[in-house]
């Protein structure tokens, strides 16, 4: 009867002890990124974003109590790899999924995320990423969608140009960009001067600069990666090509500034996201990461932050922890950056999946962002 | 025509690299059998030990000092001692493979040690235009033409105007005569080995400032570099220089004229053309082997 007894006590223990670890136990991330090959950039960014966020609310505490624990994995920039990675990060059973930040691996990767019903927070910018009913699939920055039509009213109402060189990248991202700008420079009837595919990883853009040249454009509309984006800068500036230099958050990213030199100055763009932003909280953000990493972020450092911090206030704001629930409560959800500061700005994420939230026109001048525009959050 | 202009500058500039890139390529499988498939890895280190010296607090001529010699050091008597000479008696293949095992441990290990990221490079080249023939054409373009047309001058000069040059054509068309005749083979075999290291850290140095320093840099270059020897005629320096320019102007011709999708593919095309038509290349001696 005794140790009956004790045998209950020690069972109750056990199952109450369980229980505990189970409430305490740290909230699974799996983040799949591109930590090396063509966008090391965009990766190693977005990383170390997820990484600083995940440092600071387990600082103070975690979420609802519970600490957030991220994985890493590489899908070296190539879709092949990132389906792998996220298939096995699945396998898991992460709370959400992290990434990745090329268009053309969230494309591959997110029917194996939404059919496992695991939310999954992504860099994509390809305007169909969003537009396939995909419920599970969310944004931390513009979709071409949003972005391309300023450029396009950017390139009538201020540069004044007639006709644009379009210079893009043969993959999801850049065909994605390069089919929104070209019909949205058709409604100002702008015409397309030349309409240059390139090749991710390309080294040399000799070829492609003399061909701007000769198409003799009033601007050129640029829509590469990060590094490619730094090679084409140097050789249009080798060749002296002087009309308006044009493009989205790529073209005046601070690593392409950091690899084009002084290639870069004048180059001018929207971008969603930039630490140049007037915006305390970004600067104070700015801070951080360059204390902790000793280098500037781009807009990727920003959205891998931002990811963590938009699953800090979806949990809260439903008051538990559920994975299948997880994406219903982003849906529509605002997150302001006066209850949520590590938001950094007011953001609405709509039923696609898609963000809402203020952007900015910039410059580079000197080597350095200069914001020329403010552009309101719409709703 | 003057789009046709700035692409023949341009793709000479960087067909000048090729060149340099593939004289190396020859003259180590003249003295000793060796196909370095790690030669494009080869000329993308050199610009991250440089890079490393700036990191250290070294002017940008010092590292160029320092990312020279330490190249010549390990790209050049390392890659001999530790590599060529255990493997070359196993036979040609083997040590071939070697290489390519050696190139993705390269890659690897400055992914690694540095970053996966692309750094900037300073160019040795300054800025601006010069005026030729009426025409503005950037200074970087023909001071990377200069250099590479300076160093391949050098080097016909030293094979076939010193005593040096003579002994090495002398061991790289047959050893075992130049042996009997008291030259010194196994320092002549080393001398082009360092001579490949130097030539590959200059390319690094005229490429790197345009192609960024990347791990995977050398993918491109070894490539081009490769088609290059064998356009050229594998046993000739002339050949590898030819080959050289041939496919930097061909590969911007292709990209202008052909597409941006399919400029890789033209010169292989050139490749195989020559291989059916002239399979000692364009400048080689037809050699006969025995069996």
């Amino acid at each position: 009867m005794k140790s009956g007894i004790l045998a209950g006590i020690l069972l109750a223990t056990m199952t109450a002890g369980a229980a505990l670890a189970q409430s305490g136990a740290p909230i699974k991330l799996a983040n799949v990124a591109e930590l090396s090959g063509g966008g090391a950039t965009v990766g190693t960014n977005w990383k170390n974003g997820i990484d600083l966020a995940i440092e600071e609310i387990n600082a103070k505490g975690g979420v609802l109590g519970r600490k957030l624990e991220v994985t890493h994995a590489d899908s070296q920039s190539n879709p092949g790899v990132a389906r792998a990675q996220v298939q096995k990060a699945l396998d898991g059973e992460p709370y959400v999924l992290l990434g990745p930040g090329y268009s053309g691996s969230v494309k591959v990767t997110a029917p194996l995320a939404a059919e496992a019903g695991i939310a999954q927070i992504m860099g994509g910018e390809a305007a169909e990423l969003t537009q396939g009913g995909n419920k599970f699939l969310f944004r931390t920055s513009f979709g071409q969608q949003s972005s391309m039509p300023k450029v396009a009213k950017y390139i009538n109402d201020e540069v004044k140009a007639k006709s644009v060189a379009i210079v893009w990248v043969n993959n999801d991202f850049g065909r994605g960009g390069r089919d929104v700008i070209t019909k949205e420079l058709a409604k100002y009837n702008i015409k397309v001067a030349a309409d240059l595919s390139t090749e991710a990883g390309q080294a040399d853009f000799a070829a492609d600069v003399s061909k701007i040249k000769g198409a003799a454009p009033d601007a050129v509309f640029v829509y590469l990666n990060e590094e490619e984006s730094a090679r084409i800068l140097k050789e249009l500036k080798r060749q002296g090509v002087t009309v308006p230099l044009i493009g989205e958050t790529t073209l005046v990213g601070q690593k392409v500034v950091e690899l084009a030199g002084d290639a870069a100055n004048g180059a001018r763009g929207h971008v969603g996201l930039t630490t140049d932003a007037p915006v305390d909280l970004i600067k104070a953000f700015r801070e951080k990461f360059s204390k902790k990493y000793n280098y500037v972020p781009d807009h990727n450092g920003i959205k891998g932050y931002l990811a963590i911090y938009m699953i800090k206030a979806t949990t809260e704001k439903m008051g538990k922890v559920d994975s299948k629930a997880f994406a219903d409560n982003l849906h529509g959800l605002t997150i302001k950056a006066t209850s949520e500061p590590g938001i950094l700005m007011d953001a609405t994420f709509d039923q696609n999946g898609d963000i809402d939230r203020q952007g900015f026109l910039v410059e580079i001048v000197d080597g350095k962002q200069v914001i020329k525009q403010v552009l309101p959050k719409l709703n | 025509m003057s789009n046709l202009l700035d692409l023949l500058i341009a793709g000479l500039a960087t067909g000048a690299i090729y060149a340099i890139v593939a004289v190396g390529f020859t003259l180590l499988w003249q003295t000793s059998q060796t196909i370095n498939f790690a030669q494009g890895e080869f000329v993308m280190l050199p610009a991250f030990l440089m890079l490393a010296a700036m990191h250290a607090g070294a002017p940008f001529w010092l590292a160029i000092i320092f990312g020279m010699l330490l190249s010549m050091l390990l790209l050049g008597l390392g890659f001999k001692m530790l590599l060529v000479d255990p493997m070359l008696r196993h036979g040609v293949l083997p040590l071939a493979i070697a290489t390519m095992a050696l190139a993705i441990g390269l890659k690897e290990a400055v992914k690694q040690f540095f970053s996966a990221e692309a750094s900037p490079f300073p160019s040795i080249v300054p800025a601006g235009d010069i005026s030729i023939l009426g025409r503005q054409v950037a200074l970087q373009s023909v001071g990377v033409l200069a250099l590479a047309i300076a160093a391949v001058v050098g080097l016909t000069a030293l094979l076939n105007r010193t005593s040096i040059g003579h002994q090495m054509q002398a061991t790289a068309q047959n050893p075992v005569v130049a042996r009997i005749i008291g030259i010194p083979v196994e320092r002549m075999i080393l001398l082009t080995f360092l001579i490949n290291a130097f030539l590959v850290a200059l390319a690094s140095l005229l490429i790197t400032p345009i192609y960024l320093a990347k791990f995977s840099s050398g993918e491109v270059l070894g490539q081009a570099a490769f088609i290059a020897a064998i356009v050229g005629g594998f046993n000739q320096v002339r050949g590898a220089i030819a080959g050289g320019l041939l496919i930097g102007v061909v590969d911007n011709l292709a990209a202008a004229y052909v597409s941006t999708q399919y400029r890789a593919a033209v010169p292989m095309v050139l490749l195989i053309l020559i291989i059916l038509l002239r399979p000692q290349g364009l400048l080689g001696r037809a050699e006969e082997r025995t069996v």
